[in-house]
């Protein structure tokens, strides 16, 4: 995706048709003002439904806006914010996200580079592995978490009947969703299914876009398969991997759907029993639909919105550094 | 060494090393729908056995049939509800975005340049933070808990006009437009007859990719339609999965129904969605 092609080839003038003042007319309107109507579908709608709630959301913050007692009005000034400090479910809610995000986000890029690397070969049915491992960004995370749910279940589930083939469990089974470290994996292992093939394959486009010189230039070192992965390719796709790591963080902070489900009584919204895999983007939906405060909930989306900002600016200088800043 | 270090890799034949990889990945991919399938085909006993069943039973009729007489899940409805919203969501992005992106592409007036970069920053903006306010906004409006609280917000999307406008900046050159205008033509003209039938490649991949997204959404839908009897299937889903007393087979033949519609998408449009990531295709 490049930004280079901003500015279209420059049109010859088009000499207006035939004389007449309505047909004169209409061609003024044709080319100064339907430009405008066309793109203004788009602004509108984004205006109305994407940008002006974002800016709204900061006025909700600093109000008492509740669902249940519209007569609880007026400006509560940093009220929410403060709360927000001293909010021990908000502060297990940012711990259990950011401990789901780094064992989703980083077994997830490095699988998905490696798998890159081996799509990146001259193979039989190029095409037909490509879509095989893109099923998993297709199902629906609803549907698919349910199978986990199942597969992680403490009675008669598949993980814990593959820790006891390997000795692990016999006497007690894994409760996954009862621990903290257990429901993170759990959930982890969900994210990651879902987004590795999705990344291997924006991977392997920029893979593929190395010229093929890069590699015999290097060739004279004598690097094998795996030092060509980590000394040439990584190097040369840097721009995407960092593009994957903004994504992966903005998704991943953002981690709703498989809490959701994870759950035993996915209503609820309470991420386990004790909170104990509650994401902020699940209590930010309990506290606005469950509790009724939505200028509290709003206060949380802003807090997460910073919090987003400034871990995407850490994730971009780091993969920039790792990948040998260029 | 081996004589793999002076060639490219996309040069390189794969090994078997390299199959037995891709056939792993395959497998670990494709196994949960699998499994999906096998429990909702499954008897009580099968899903409880120790190790569970592996092999699909013979009972997804009385099961899906369970699913859909369920009192309070409205099954069938959401189905139907699901093909609409996904459907007029797709229908009018793919609508919008092509005429903002072909007037960004072909077009000249004044500003352009400038809203087109408006257009890339609004790219990066996480509107799933904007959620209370636009909920509040819905109520202004009168729609809360319904369709259209569901519909609105994903008619257009940013990620839309940037694709069309480079498809169509490639895909449509500027003499034929050009040409087109010298012989009398309309804009609106040009884009029906001339911009449409060139960008199909395009508006398969975009449609595609949005009517997944469109299906797969969860948190809006639930906060909209949940409790009301016209829920999308996202949102049934989660109501057949609460409740004292969960029944797998039943559950899971509800999750693969609801993921039936996606599995033939990929078998029909597979090729296009593989280019439309690969071409730098982003969540919007």
């Amino acid at each position: 995706m490049s930004l280079t092609e901003l500015r279209p080839a420059s049109h010859r003038q088009v000499p207006p048709p035939g004389p007449g003042k309505t047909k004169h007319w209409l061609y003024r309107f044709d080319t100064k003002t339907i430009p405008y109507v066309f793109i203004s579908p788009f602004f509108i709608l984004f205006a109305i439904f994407g940008i002006f709630p974002l800016i709204f959301n900061g006025v909700v913050a600093l109000r008492n806006w509740r669902l249940d007692d519209p007569t609880l009005t007026g400006w509560a000034g940093f009220a929410n914010f403060e709360r927000l400090l001293t909010d021990e479910d908000f502060w297990n809610a940012l711990g259990n996200t950011f401990g789901i995000f780094i064992l989703s986000s980083v077994p997830q890029l490095l699988a998905a580079l490696i798998i890159a690397n081996l799509l990146n070969r001259r193979l039989r049915g190029t095409t037909f592995w490509r879509i095989g491992i893109l099923l998993p960004y297709l199902t629906p995370v609803v549907a698919s978490t349910l199978v986990f749910a199942i597969f992680f279940a403490r009675d008669n589930g598949l993980a814990n009947w593959f820790l006891s083939l390997v000795g692990f469990g016999q006497e007690t089974p894994l409760d996954w969703r009862a621990q903290k470290w257990s429901a993170w994996i759990a959930i982890a292992t969900m994210v990651n299914w879902k987004w590795i093939g999705y990344n291997a394959l924006l991977y392997l486009s920029a893979m593929q876009s190395i010229p093929k010189d890069v590699y015999e230039a290097a060739a004279v070192d004598g690097a094998g398969p795996w030092r060509q992965l980590w000394q040439i390719t990584v190097p040369m796709i840097q721009p995407v991997v960092v593009f994957t790591v903004i994504l992966s963080t903005i998704g991943g902070l953002q981690l709703f759907n498989e809490p959701m489900m994870f759950d035993e009584n996915p209503q609820s919204a309470s991420g386990g029993s004790d909170g104990q895999f509650q994401t902020i983007a699940q209590l930010i939906y309990k506290v606005g639909w469950k509790d009724l405060d939505l200028g509290y909930a709003a206060s949380m989306s802003w807090a997460l919105f910073l919090i987003i900002l400034v871990v995407a600016g850490i994730n971009f200088a780091l993969t920039r550094r790792i990948g040998g800043g260029r | 060494m081996t004589t793999y270090a002076n060639r490219a890799p996309q040069d390189t034949r794969g090994t078997w090393v390299t199959y037995l990889g891709l056939s792993l990945v395959l497998l670990f991919s494709a196994f949960p729908v699998y499994w999906m399938f096998v429990i909702s085909t499954s008897t009580d006993e099968a899903v409880a056995a120790s190790p569970p069943a592996l092999i699909p039973g013979a009972q997804f009729l009385i099961n899906a049939q369970e699913v859909f007489t369920l009192n309070e899940v409205y099954f069938a409805a959401s189905l139907i509800n699901s093909v609409l919203v996904s459907g007029v969501i797709t229908a009018a992005t793919l609508f919008f975005c092509s005429l903002a992106g072909f007037a960004f592409a072909k077009l000249r007036f004044k500003g352009r340049n400038a809203l087109m970069v408006v257009v890339i920053l609004t790219l990066t903006v996480p509107n799933q933070l904007g959620i209370v306010a636009l909920y509040i906004v819905m109520g202004k409006l009168g729609w809360n808990g319904t369709l259209l609280a569901v519909i609105a917000p994903g008619l257009v999307s940013a990620f839309g006009v940037f694709y069309m406008r480079q498809f169509i900046s490639h895909a449509v050159p500027d003499e034929l437009v050009e040409s087109a205008r010298i012989d009398g033509a309309l804009t609106l003209r040009v884009y029906w007859n001339i911009v449409l039938p060139a960008i199909r490649p395009a508006l398969a991949v975009l449609g595609l990719l949005t009517f997944v997204m469109a299906w797969n959404d969860f948190q809006w839908p639930l906060i909209q339609l949940n409790g009301t009897d016209f829920p999308t299937s996202m949102v049934a889903l989660s109501d057949l999965a609460s409740g004292n007393y969960v029944i797998y087979r039943r559950v899971l033949a509800g999750a693969f129904m609801a993921t039936v519609p996606l599995i033939v998408l990929l078998l029909i449009g597979g090729r296009q969605i593989v280019r439309g990531i690969m071409e730098g295709a982003v969540k919007s």
